[in-house]
Order: C-alpha cells, then structure tokens, then sequence
C-alpha cells in the first residue's frame, strides 16, 4: 500500500505536481492518466523517493518513504524507469541480475538461487533467449520487457512502472499489463493510453494542469465527461460484454465551433 | 530448460573470469621477473626469483654475487613494485571514473588531480617547496597540490547541492586547466632551464623515485585498499554505470556513492601522481581491455583491470629503460604510444557494435 498526501513539485517556478493525494492499495493495480505535460511521471517519481516532496508525506506500507534506507525502500518497490541505459556493456542475463541487489549484502555475491531467480524473470518475459545478448543491442521493445524481468528479479512488495508499454508492439503491451495484472502485488502504473488503462487498471488517478481532476475505480474515471475537457477530444464509451472501449474523434470535425 | 539456459550464461562468464585472473596473475609475476632481470647488468629471471625467495624467507643457497643481490633487492624489485601499484592504480581509478561520469573517454586525470599534484611538483623542483619533508620533499608537494586540486572540484562539483556527472566532468575540466596554467607560469617565472628539463621529466611520468621507503608502503595500502574498496561496491558501480535513475531503484543513493567514490579515486590517484607522476594513457585504455574481455560487471572488471594495468605498466616501463639506454625515457611517452593504436582500434570497435 502506497499513500501519498500534499505532494508537491516544481519545476522552476511552475508546480507541476500541487497538493496531490493519491493511495495504491495492495492486490490492486493503479493508472495514472493524463495528458502531456500533466505529471504523471513526476508523481510517479515522488511516489518512489527519485523526487523528494518538501510538503506532504509518502509512506509505504505505513513508514514514511523518507525514514527508509535507499536499500529497504527498493526491496518494497521495484521500479522500471524510461531510462534507456543504452552505453552499458551489460548483457541481460547481468542486467536482470542487477535486480537481486538490493536483496544482497555488501559483501555477498549473487548466488545459484538469484540466477535461478534472475532466469525465472526472465522466462515470464518471454526474454530467456536473449540472455546471452548485449543489453545495448537490443530493439527497445527488448530492452522494455528485460527491465521489467529485472523490476521483477527485486521481488518488492510494491511494482510502480512508467508507460511500460512504450516502444512495444500490440501484442506485448497487453502481454505486459497482463502479466502486471497476474502478479496481485499493489502495482502503480503511468498510462499513456486509456484503452489499456481500461482493460488492465483497478482504479484510475486522472491528472490535470496541477493536480487531480478525478480518483476513483476505472469505470467512474473513464467518463466522457470528465476526459473530453481535460484531453480536448471528443470520446465515446463503449460498454461491451463487461469491457470498456473508448473512442476518440478530433472536436474540431464533429464541432468546428 | 529455459532456466538452465540463463544460469548457464552466468555460470560461464563466472568461470572465464576465474581463468583470466589466474593466467593474467601468472603473467604478471612472469612480467615482473623479467622486468627486475632486465637492464644494464642482466640477470636471469629464475636468479631474480632466488634472491627475492632468500631475502624474503632465507631459502636457497647463495649463487650469486652480492652486487646483483643489490641491483635486485635495492634499485629494480622497488622500481617494479611501484610500477604494478601505480599500473593497478591507474587502470581501477580509470574503471571508476568511467563509470561516475557514464563515458567511455573518462580516465583518472579528468579530475584534474594531476595538474594539481604537477603544480606540487614544480613548486618542489623549481622553488624548493616542502625541502622540510626531506627526501619526500618531491612527492609531499605533488601529493598536497592533488589534495588542492581535488578540494576544488569536490567544492565545485557539490556547489549545487547534488554531484551529478555533467558538474564532476566540468569541475574537473575547469581545475585541470587552472592549475595547468599555474605549473606554466611556475616553469615560466623561475627561468631555469634545467628546472623546466626536470619537471617536463616528472610531468612524463617516472619510477624513478621508487625505494623502499615510506612512499612505497603508502602507495601500497592507498593503492590495494581502492582496488579491495571498488571491487566489493562492484554492483552498485554497475548500477551507476546504467543511470542516476536505476540506482536509485535498486536501493543505490546514486549522489552519494558518486561522492564516496570521488574520495576515494582522489586519494588514490593523488598518490600514485605523487609517486609517479602524469603517466597517461594506462587509465583510459585498460579499463576498456578488461571490459572486452570479462564483460561490463564491476566485480570482475576491477580486478582484471588492476592485472591488466600492472602489466602493462611494468612492461612500458622496461621498454623505458632499455630504448635509449643508459638514458631513460619517460614512461609516460611509451604508454602514449602504445596506448594510441589501442584507443584507434577501440573506436572503431565501440562505432561497430552501436549499429
């Protein structure tokens, strides 16, 4: 369970994040939507301590973010970050055995149980072919699926992942979600694309210019109502068989005023 | 099957490392008996190692004259054992250089530690600074222009608040350039071509103020705790190496270890200048050659590295001795040209594998 209250963020003298209240609670996965420039991913980052809020709190499973070590908080969150890491000489096999870590002490080395863990990561990525491989030679959707292996490696308590499903094709980004989804652990995810947000998230955070416009479960955030003004799109809903679908049109066509 | 595949991979990359370590520490003793041997008397390797057994344990019998024992025992064996800390040195300071800053060109001198500690050296040389330290007067004065030089990128660096690799690389730069002017002007004001020859020597890079003597000992625990130090924190260098971001996310305060690290690389490199001079090239290259062969992690890059460096600086240090004997070149002019055609064909190497 992450809480979060009164957090805030600027960047020079423009808040981006003001105030913000959001909870993950365990078991259940976590959207958080918005358009550009709403700060998804700063809230995201101050959800895992990257940013720090002068204001507010965050705790984790009740203790403060900031009263953890650095090591203690990444053995509650795992995280997989838009950083490309492409310089690095590491294979993947190296990378997602990064992963075990924080779970080691300093002077121990990794073992046959954190390989084991590292290829059973990697096998629930569909990636175990491209163990031997050099991380910097991968496509990026590659690289996407062997960071999520490596978030997985950590075995947190708490997965939190910034628009996973960039640079992957269809296929895997609903393979991604899905596998998320599997792992019942308290999960916040940065969505970029509500109809995935619909499929896959429990409950939904909504961000506007400078904080939430709408919290709640997926189905009474994904109203047309609420999104038309803040994306400035048209959009139907579509409830199909328990499924949500949503389809977007350009105002400008359907009312040219 | 899958499993076995993956762990397979690692256990591989495990065991070859274990093997270089083993053949690269062979080469080294191998190297090393060959280097004290060489020179204007020469001495067979396997002499060399007798006298080093009978001074260290009293075993074999004498069969050797008390002149070698002395050219080994006082004036090579140091001269070698300085060549393989400041090698060592050179290569894991260049290893973690490369990695605080996430660039393949970093290698110890980017902190501008070595004007410092060459500023040190020309006050030394051209105007009698430290003469109080004696036979150290030479090397207390580098030493304290490194320390110099490092407080002021330390300070610069932190100025804002947070070290991040883009102000180290800056500070570095701005310092190195500084306290290069300053080593001019000291060249230029004191009018002494004589001193100018020397401290162009010393700015070359030379063991030729290698004894047994204090400076020996504290280059030897400086030196082999920074390898000790990198090789353990070797995962969260591979961390840092990937990103301030992913650090973070495995439990790594990417600030932090990038200051812990700015000390200790510091210190070490502020004493193997001190001992040794600028020897350029060591530092940037090797890293490179033991990432090529035991792969990018730290826990083994570090150690392969020190091996790899020691070698190689013991070896350019006998071409130093012998090319132009009885005069010296310095070491750092082989190390240039040798490590020039290793850099070319990394470039191209490096241009390879990114498309």
């Amino acid at each position: 369970m992450i809480e979060a209250s009164g957090v805030s963020w600027r960047y020079g003298g423009t808040p981006v994040i003001d105030g913000v209240a959001v909870t993950a609670r365990p078991g259940r996965v976590l959207g958080l939507i918005g358009p550009n420039g709403s700060g998804k991913t700063t809230l995201l980052r101050l959800l895992y301590g990257a940013l720090r809020s002068s204001a507010g709190s965050v705790r984790v499973d009740g203790d403060r973010l900031s009263s953890l070590s650095p090591r203690d908080a990444a053995r509650r969150m795992a995280v997989v970050v838009q950083e490309s890491g492409g310089e690095t000489a590491l294979t993947v096999a190296e990378m997602v055995l990064l992963g075990r870590g924080p779970h080691l002490s300093t002077f121990q080395r990794a073992g046959a149980s954190d390989h084991e863990v590292a290829a059973r990561c990697l096998a629930r990525v569909g990636a175990t072919h491209l163990a031997a491989r050099s991380f910097a030679g991968l496509s990026g959707g590659e690289r996407q699926r062997v960071l999520i292996a490596r978030a997985l490696a950590q075995e947190a308590t708490h997965l939190l992942l910034d628009e996973p499903t960039n640079h992957l094709d269809i296929r895997y980004q609903h393979e991604i979600l899905r596998l998320v989804r599997s792992l019942s652990t308290c999960s916040v995810v940065v969505l970029h694309d509500l109809n995935l947000a619909a499929r896959y998230c429990d409950d939904l955070v909504l961000l506007g210019s400078g904080g939430v416009v709408a919290a709640g479960e997926t189905p009474e955030v994904l109203d047309p109502q609420i999104l038309q003004p803040i994306y400035g799109i048209g959009i139907r809903r579509l409830d199909i068989e328990d499924s949500l679908h949503l389809l977007f049109e350009p105002l400008s066509e359907e009312n040219p005023a | 099957m899958g499993a076995l595949v993956v762990t397979e991979v690692l256990g591989v990359q495990r065991r070859r490392t274990t093997t270089w370590l083993v053949v690269l520490t062979a080469a080294l003793v191998v190297t090393g008996l060959i280097a004290v041997g060489t020179g204007a008397v020469g001495i067979s390797p396997v002499t060399v190692a007798r006298i080093i057994g009978h001074q260290l344990l009293h075993i074999g019998d004498v069969t050797w004259t008390p002149p070698e024992e002395a050219i080994v025992w006082q004036v090579r064996l140091p001269r070698v054992l300085l060549g393989i800390l400041v090698g060592a040195g050179l290569a894991v300071c260049g290893v973690a250089l490369q990695a605080m800053v996430r660039n393949v060109l970093a290698d110890p001198y980017l902190l501008g530690i070595n004007s410092g500690a060459s500023s040190g050296a020309a006050a030394a040389i051209l105007f009698g600074a430290g003469a109080g330290f004696g036979q150290y007067a030479l090397s207390t004065s580098a030493f304290l222009g490194a320390l110099a030089a490092s407080l002021l990128v330390f300070l610069i660096a932190r100025s804002g608040g947070r070290v991040t690799s883009i102000r180290l690389l800056l500070a570095g730069v701005a310092v190195g350039y500084a306290l290069y002017a300053t080593t001019s002007f000291l060249i230029f004001a004191s009018g002494s071509a004589e001193g100018a020859r020397s401290v162009m020597f010393w700015l070359l890079g030379s063991l030729g103020l290698a004894r047994w003597d204090a400076l020996l000992a504290v280059a030897a625990v400086v030196i082999g705790g920074t390898i000790a130090y990198l090789t353990v924190i070797g995962r969260s260098l591979d961390a840092l190496a990937v990103g301030d971001e992913t650090a973070h996310t495995l439990g790594i305060a990417p600030d932090r270890l990038r200051l812990r690290l700015l000390v200790v690389v510091s210190l070490c490199v502020g004493v193997l200048v001190s001992a040794s001079g600028s020897i350029g090239f060591v530092g940037l290259v090797v890293p490179h050659l033991a990432r090529r062969i035991v792969g990018a992690p730290h826990v083994r890059v570090v150690p392969v590295a020190a091996l790899l460096g020691a070698i190689l600086l013991v070896g350019a240090d006998v071409i130093a001795r012998v090319l132009l004997a009885p005069q010296e070149i310095p070491i750092g002019i082989i190390t240039a040209l040798v490590g020039t055609p290793f850099l070319l064909v990394l470039i191209k190497r490096l241009h390879g594998v990114s498309q």
